[in-house]
């Protein structure tokens, strides 16, 4: 149901039944390590190029997604999912193998919200029973497709951000039990014309604030109510931009982190300014923050992915980066 | 940023990017300069004991023992880059290996490497001088209008 000018309600509160996250060897040694279902000691997986390594482990989390919550992929109506390579082959490739109705779906590091935003819709408004929302990115084909060769000496400022290695996925049902998708708020393409690839935290940082003020103002909330916001990949210097513009409109949030900085903890001397990448935001949600959820240490959280939707032409050509966020909210426990 | 830049930004975007600008770490540009000084030297340093190497033990003489001894350190470069370990260098020494030979080394077999996987006609070969084609192009540009300058300088004063 509508609420406001750009949010959904879900009022059949969707579950997510099942989630998996699986990583490469960089977040391996990472503080997350342990929540991750699979991680990989190699960036190429046993298969012959990053592309297939990719796809490979897009692959993994979804069948495993699917195993952890009893059904077979059969079972599920739909499979959304996204990537960052050209024509998100990683995605198509997948659903080539699992077989499952596929929607293809590109917003960049926002992709993971905006699959389970609409595998939610999908489920609550009764269009499936269960459907798989995936998404995956792979440090050297991303880094190959957008910027320099991964062997390439170039020297890499302080903002700029390593991309994730990995993929995660989970099924979203219409019954069950487990953390319930209660409300999505879909992002406005927000430009401050930026124009530093190395960068993307600053440029993403407006677009997430923009969502954010969009859902606390359709919701009638505040970020008080929200045991945990996490934006998706702004890293170490958007996140300080987002907390003080929303500190400007008077919207502070007490507990207020990003998935960028949780990954791979906050001093690591590769990763500069943080992580990014579709599986960033994607892998810490599903994997982590979901199993803080079933802990109990989270009730309520609200995940802002940021995508920035540049391509390596527009860049060339001297656009600046268009950005967007979507901002879902995820309840464990409580009322019923 | 330039000014012709900064005037196509609305008054909100210029008003963000001064924000933003204000909570960005900076770019340590004293050290990367002494490091890229540093780093730069000393591969210039090693580039002649290599000359000097040839110059002393074979029958090269100072110019022509140049040939080698950059032959010699682009493949060290190269070795480098394939073992993984140049990236990581560079990324301490900013332009200290970039500017070198090494760097321009490095471009070609980065490159090289990275488009293995589409095979050598349409990956190894349409994509190894990426990085480094444009050095080429304006390189040669470059010596054209310098060469064209001295010809008709020294056709017009002859000395």
């Amino acid at each position: 149901m509508l609420k406001g000018h750009q949010t959904w309600i879900f009022e059949n509160r969707p579950v997510i039944a099942a989630a998996a996250a699986v990583g490469g060897p960089f977040e391996a040694r990472g503080p997350l390590a342990a929540d991750f279902d699979l991680l990989h000691g190699d960036l190429w997986a046993g298969q012959d190029s990053y592309e297939k390594a990719e796809r490979k482990m897009l692959e993994e989390a979804s069948r495993r997604a699917v195993d952890k919550a009893g059904l077979r992929k059969e079972d599920v109506q739909f499979f959304l999912s996204g990537d960052l390579g050209n024509q998100i082959i990683a995605s198509s490739f997948a659903a080539r193998s699992l077989g499952v109705p596929f929607f293809g779906l590109y917003g960049a590091c926002s992709t993971a919200m905006e699959g389970l935003a609409l595998g939610s819709l999908l489920v609550d408004s009764g269009a499936a029973r269960y459907v798989l929302c995936a998404t995956s990115s792979h440090n050297a084909a991303t880094e190959k497709q957008y910027r320099y060769p991964t062997e390439y000496g170039s020297q890499r400022p302080p903002t700029a951000q390593w991309t994730v290695t990995g993929a995660a996925a989970a099924v979203v049902a219409a019954t069950g039990d487990g953390p319930r998708v209660t409300a999505a708020t879909i992002g406005r393409v927000v430009d401050m014309g930026m124009t530093d690839p190395f960068n993307m935290g600053g440029a993403m940082a407006p677009a997430a604030v923009d969502t954010i003020v969009a859902h606390f103002r359709d919701l009638n909330v505040c970020g008080g109510d929200y045991d945990l916001v996490a934006t998706g990949d702004l890293g170490r210097v958007g996140h300080r931009i987002a907390a003080d513009l929303l500190q400007k409109q008077g919207l502070a949030i007490p507990s207020f982190t990003d998935c960028g900085l949780l990954i791979y903890g906050p001093d690591h001397s590769m990763v500069m300014a943080g992580a990014s990448g579709t599986a960033c935001s994607a892998a810490v949600t599903y994997g982590h923050l979901l199993n803080r959820m079933k802990k109990g240490e989270l009730r309520k959280v609200l995940i802002v992915a940021t995508g920035a939707l540049l391509s390596p032409l527009s860049y060339q050509q001297k656009e600046s980066i268009p950005c967007i966020a979507h901002a879902v909210s995820i309840e464990y426990g409580g009322k019923e | 940023m330039s000014d012709a830049k900064k005037k196509k930004l609305t008054p909100v975007q210029q008003e963000y990017h001064d924000f933003a600008r204000q909570r960005e770490p900076n770019r340590p540009l004293l050290l990367n300069s002494l490091r890229a000084f540093a780093v730069g030297g000393f591969i210039c340093l090693v580039g002649q004991f290599v000359q000097d190497f040839f110059l002393w033990n074979f029958d090269f003489t100072e110019k022509t023992a140049g040939n080698p001894a950059v032959a010699v350190m682009i493949l060290i470069a190269v070795v480098l880059t394939v073992s993984g370990v140049f990236d990581h260098i560079a990324q301490w020494a900013g332009a200290g290996t970039a500017v070198p030979v090494t760097g321009f080394a490095n471009s070609i077999a980065s490159a090289a490497l990275e488009h293995r996987t589409e095979g050598f006609i349409l990956g190894v070969g349409g994509n190894m001088f990426k990085l480094a084609g444009s050095v080429i192009v304006f390189g040669v540009v470059a010596a054209f209008v310098v060469a064209l300058v001295r010809t008709v300088l020294s056709t017009l004063g002859g000395p």
